[in-house]
This record gives C-alpha cells, sequence and structure tokens, in this order.
C-alpha cells in the first residue's frame, strides 16, 4: 500500500519525525519476516546441490552415469552402477497415468462446481475437497494398503491381452501378482492431487466473465455447448496452471506412494507390475545408509533432481499466469 | 422439434421454445449427458469421502479408546499410543510457536508494504518454491541443518524447525488474504485521523484481520499435524519411551549425560515419533499380530482431527466474524 504513504500531509503540519520513527521498527521486523522466506530457499538450494553433487566430486562417479538403466548400488554384489533412470522413469510414468485419470475427473469437478451446482450442493462439496486436502499422506498410503491393493490382486491377478481376428495377439500385459504396482500407486495419487486441480481450475473458471457466458447463452447454446466451447477455451491457461501443479504434487509426494508401488528398482514394464519412483528409493534407502558413502550420495543426487523438478514447474506456472495476465 | 422438450441451460435466459429450432436433438443430448456426468463427479467425490470415513469409523470401533488413546506401545498386546498422541500434540504446538508470529508477520508485509518490485517478486518466488518442494527434500534438508550440521540427532526441535520453514509459505500466504481482505476504507480513515502506519495496522487492521488470520492458523495447523515425510529423518521413528510427565528436567549445561532428558516428555531436544510417522513405521515393519488395528486406530485418530480442525476453522471464524462486525 505504498500509495498510502505518499498521501501524508504536508510536511509543514507534522512534527520532525524522531529517531524511532525514521528507523520505522516495524516495517524492518515484518521484512525480516518475509523475506525468511529467500534465505530458506537459498539454504535449501545451496545444501541439497552441494550434497547432490557429491556423487560426481568425492565419489567420481561420471555424470553420465546416472543416465544408465541399472541401480546397482551395493558393492558387495560386484561393480556398483549409479543409473538412477529407472527412478526418474518411475516417477514420470507413475505421475503421467495419475494425470490421465485425475485430470477430467478433476476438470469435471470443477465445471460442476462452477457452472452446474446448485448453491447447496457447492456448499456440500466444497468443504468436503478441503478435508480430502488434510487428509495426511501416510493414512491415503494405509487405504491403498488395506483396500486398493487386495482389490488389484483379487480382481485383476490373470493376464491381460488382447487379440484380433487377422493380426493376432496386438496387446498382452502380466496381471497384478500382488497389487502393489504402477497402477495403485497413481491411482492413490489421482485422488491425493483431485482437490489441487480441482480448486485451481474451478478459480480459472469463475474467472471467466459472466457476460461470455449469457452472451453464448443468448445465442441460442446449450450450456454443454458454452462449455466446451467458450470457457474450456478461456480458461486453459488456468486449467494448465492446475495440472503443473498438480503434476509437482504427485511427483513430489513420496510415503502414500512408497507404501503401494512394490518398490522395484528396475525399468517399469507394464502397469500391473511394481516399480519405483525417486521419492519412495530415497525414503527406503536413507535410513539404511551412512553418510557419505556413494549409495547415499546417489540419494542426495535424487534429491537434487526432484529439486530441479519442482523449481521448473514454479517457473513453468509462473510462465502461465503471465500468458494469461497478458492476454 | 416437439419432441425435445429438453430444458435448455441458462434458465430464464434461454431461448423461448418457438427459437430453439437450431438446437439440435443430438446437441440437447449431448448436453444432458454432460449434466449427468459432471454431477457424476460431485457425487463421487462426496461417495467416496462418506465411504472413507465409514471405513476408519467401523475399523476404529472396537480398537480406540481411552485406553488405546492414553497407554503407551506395547510389544504383546494392542497397547496404546498416548506417547506418539503427545509427540504430535508436542510437535504440533513447538511448530505453530514459530509459525504462527513469522508467517502473520511476514504477511503483513506482504500485504501492506510490499511494493511492485524485484525484493517482492523474488519473496513471492520462494515462498512458491518452498511450497512446491516435495515435503522428503524438505526432510532431507532438515537431516543435513539440524541432524548433521548442528549435531542434535533426531530432535522434536529440529523436526518442529522443518516443519516450521515448510509451512511457513501457507502460513504467510493465508495471513497476507485475511489482511488484504479487510477493506481500504479502514486504512485511509485510520490514516485521516492521523495514525502512523504502523499504529493502523495494530490497532485497525490487525483486530479486522482476526477471523482470517485465525482459519489460517487452523488450516496450517491441520497440515502441521498429519505431515510425516519431514520428519522422517527429522525428528526419527523409534518407538518412545514411556514418558514420566513429573520429569522436567530438559535441559542442562552442566549435566553431560544426556540420557535422561530422552525421558522427559517435555524436552525439545529428543526424538519424537509422531503419529502419522508411527503409522509409517508400523506399516513398513509389519511385525506384530495388532499391526492393522493399531494403524487403523492411528489413521481414525488423524482423521477425526482433520475433521475437527475443518470444522472448528469454519464455525470459529464465521463466530468471531459476526462478533467483530457486530460489535
Amino acid at each position: 500500500m505504498a500509495q498510502l504513504t505518499s498521501a501524508l500531509p504536508a510536511s509543514g503540519l507534522r512534527a520532525r519525525p524522531g529517531l524511532l520513527a525514521r528507523i520505522d521498527l516495524p516495517r524492518r521486523v515484518v521484512f525480516a519476516a518475509a523475506s525468511s522466506m529467500i534465505l530458506i530457499v537459498a539454504l535449501l538450494m545451496v545444501f541439497i546441490t552441494w550434497q547432490g553433487i557429491q556423487l560426481f566430486i568425492a565419489d567420481h562417479v561420471p555424470v553420465g552415469q546416472i543416465l544408465a538403466p541399472t541401480w546397482q548400488p551395493d558393492a558387495t554384489n560386484g561393480p556398483t552402477s549409479f543409473g538412477i533412470l529407472p527412478f526418474i522413469a518411475g516417477t514420470v510414468f507413475v505421475t503421467g497415468v495419475a494425470l490421465l485419470i485425475s485430470t477430467p475427473l478433476s476438470v469435471g469437478l470443477a465445471l460442476f462446481l462452477s457452472e452446474v451446482a446448485p448453491r447447496w450442493a457447492r456448499a456440500i462439496v466444497q468443504p468436503a475437497l478441503e478435508i480430502f486436502v488434510g487428509i495426511p499422506s501416510v493414512v491415503w498410503g494405509w487405504l491403498g494398503i488395506t483396500i486398493l491393493v487386495p482389490f488389484l490382486a483379487d480382481t485383476f491377478h490373470k493376464k491381460i491381452a488382447i487379440s484380433l481376428p487377422v493380426v493376432g495377439q496386438v496387446f498382452s500385459m502380466p496381471g497384478f501378482l500382488t497389487g502393489f504396482s504402477w497402477l495403485a500407486g497413481s491411482l492413490v495419487l489421482s485422488i491425493m492431487i483431485l482437490p489441487t486441480i480441482t480448486s485451481v481450475s474451478y478459480d480459472a473458471f469463475r474467472a471467466v466473465p459472466q457476460e461470455l457466458r449469457t452472451g453464448s447463452l443468448a445465442l441460442g447454446t446449450t450450456r454443454w455447448q458454452t462449455i466446451r466451447h467458450l470457457l474450456i477455451p478461456s480458461a486453459l491457461s488456468g486449467v494448465l496452471t492446475a495440472v503443473v501443479l498438480g503434476m509437482t504434487r504427485a511427483a513430489g509426494e513420496a510415503l502414500a506412494v512408497q507404501m503401494v508401488i512394490g518398490n522395484s528398482p528396475s525399468m517399469p514394464a507394464a502397469i500391473t507390475q511394481p516399480v519405483t519412483t525417486l521419492t519412495s528409493q530415497i525414503t527406503l534407502d536413507m535410513g539404511n545408509t551412512v553418510f557419505g558413502e556413494p549409495w547415499q550420495d546417489a540419494l542426495w543426487t535424487m534429491s537434487l533432481v526432484l529439486l530441479i523438478i519442482s523449481i521448473t514447474s514454479v517457473v513453468l506456472v509462473r510462465a502461465l499466469n503471465k500468458r494469461r495476465m497478458g492476454s | 422439434m416437439t419432441a425435445t422438450t429438453g430444458r435448455v441451460a441458462g434458465g430464464p435466459l434461454g431461448p423461448k421454445p418457438s427459437l430453439r429450432r437450431k438446437t439440435s436433438r443430438g446437441s440437447l443430448l449431448a448436453d444432458r449427458a454432460a449434466t449427468v456426468v459432471l454431477w457424476g463427479t460431485g457425487v463421487f467425490v462426496l461417495a467416496l469421502l462418506g465411504a472413507i470415513i465409514v471405513h476408519f469409523a467401523a475399523a476404529a470401533w472396537g480398537v480406540v479408546s481411552p485406553s488405546f488413546v492414553l497407554s503407551d506401545p506395547s510389544d504383546t498386546g494392542l497397547g496404546g499410543i498416548g506417547p506418539l498422541l503427545w509427540n504430535s500434540i508436542y510437535m504440533l504446538a513447538l511448530t505453530m510457536l514459530i509459525a504462527i508470529p513469522v508467517g502473520i508477520l511476514g504477511g503483513i508485509y506482504m500485504s501492506e508494504y510490499a511494493g511492485e518490485n524485484p525484493i517482492t517478486s523474488a519473496i513471492r518466488f520462494a515462498e512458491e518454491s518452498i511450497s512446491s518442494v516435495p515435503s522428503i527434500v524438505v526432510g532431507l534438508f532438515g537431516l543435513i541443518l539440524f541432524v548433521d550440521n548442528f549435531k542434535w540427532g533426531f530432535t522434536v526441535l529440529g523436526g518442529a524447525l522443518a516443519l516450521t520453514l515448510f509451512n511457513l509459505p501457507l502460513m504467510t500466504r493465508l495471513s497476507e488474504q485475511a489482511l488484504r481482505a479487510v477493506p481500504q476504507e479502514e486504512r485511509t480513515a485510520s490514516l485521516a485521523l492521523g495514525a502512523t502506519k504502523w499504529q493502523t495496522i495494530r490497532h485497525v487492521v490487525l483486530p479486522l484481520a482476526i477471523p482470517g488470520l485465525i482459519t489460517g492458523v487452523i488450516l496450517t495447523a491441520g497440515r502441521v499435524f498429519g505431515e510425516a515425510a519431514v520428519l522422517l529423518f527429522t525428528a526419527g521413528l523409534g518407538t518412545p519411551p514411556h514418558y514420566d510427565f513429573t520429569n522436567f528436567k530438559t535441559f542442562s549445561l552442566t549435566d553431560t549425560n544426556t540420557a535422561w532428558w530422552h525421558s522427559s516428555p517435555w524436552s525439545p531436544l529428543r526424538p519424537g515419533t509422531t503419529l502419522s510417522v508411527y503409522i509409517y513405521k508400523l506399516q513398513s515393519e509389519g511385525l506384530g499380530v495388532y499391526v492393522n488395528q493399531i494403524v487403523d486406530g492411528c489413521a481414525a485418530i488423524l482423521i477425526s482431527m482433520v475433521l475437527i480442525f475443518n470444522l472448528g476453522a469454519r464455525l470459529l471464524g464465521r463466530i468471531l466474524t459476526r462478533r467483530l462486525t457486530a460489535a
């Protein structure tokens, strides 16, 4: 509110400010509180980056090796290989499928809340979503273990194959052995990111001016035509922001995913099979490794990758917002 | 087209039946289908939340009792979760003790002082970055800083500090929103009466923002209470010993024997496994006959706390707004 300070009475009417007023202590204190976040981020980036590059500096592992598909960190089992590609691929694939499931559902829910729902329905669904946000990730993981995983194992344990008359078998996938799988991870994540994507897309839909809706309806379109051809295109960058935020949350989620994906450190093969992600491998191994050994340094490198992913998404969201403000 | 009696969106704003010729039967059907699907998303979310609550209510039946809530964990029987619940509450109190003042002061800067300049946008960038950094990475940062560099080991204080810096952006943003919601006229009037900027903030803006600030505090508290990934490597995940609540020996510069402070529940410099971390620990170890019952009980308690925090924030905010605006 800088413009208000300039609206002070003319200096002649005012006593010369004392030393205390000139220092403006309150301003300094609140500024220190707000700017402490800059310090926190700077420290966090420096520490994680420093630990993350130890694998290359102290352990002399070539930088290119982290993109190898083999994870063999234990020197007692032969030559080591610190390929973290399986974890990166796991994070990307598990997050990708979670977004495929969650985006239509969340955007649909946002449209329901902003365009369709009567006031009473909104008054029930919105608080329900806030409760979803509050449910701790370990509780989602536990629900995954006790309900989703046994359900997948019991229902889809057979091999899945699709055959066409002339071409023959076009698709085959092993069934769920234990239920701990890529799909289980994606399903748990898709529910966890639903409130994020919904609330951000909801704001984007609400931001579309009411006149545009009225104008469109006056032309004789149905509500769905208005949504399809007017609302979704106008709110597109807002919806994209929502998806990026959901993606960030999904890629960074650790415990719930670790509990249901089976943690197999190999390249993801099928959606019914166990995989692993960056976060879950860090969670599992950090406690079992010694500070300074290459194995743990590789885990720090993985957390550096996670940090880079999240900072990139912040920059991406800022760019999307700028585009929206610009248009 | 007399057969198509479908309601055109917009109610009274929709065209009269005679003008509806252009709206084909297909698009009316599509509109109907879309309405059904969009309602379906809302019903799905409510049904899911209902199912989760019913599930945990049923699972906790016969497990959660006063003795379960209060007594120590047991190796042989069902035992209890008393020390874990205490650690959760103690951790929450310690975190909020730091996060509330710093967050509100930061919010004051962002709402009342910050102008359009590079420093403000740097603070915003930091705020968004911390919010999007995965909680496990924040936990690792706490591991380097508090556990290793400061040589504290796993402590409640280290966990609380890590939780503070993770939740500071949320607390700051919610405070900023609460303060921005105070009408500009209140500030102008106060300044016109000759009050200084700080007097205006202290005696006019802050009191008016109290309902919003309290809502912010409760929402942040809800998130802190359920967080586990941050605490895994900062506060530890061992089973706590029996806490003697009459033991106030929390710190001593002369006594080098630190063993005794581990059994004082009041000491911030002892490991402190919380309820959420305990869920993670129990399910990953999977030992004991009663694991499922205990985890269900813990999860039910966490979910009830989420419900209480959410409803509490809503109710208190509403009551305070009524009180303060009526006075």
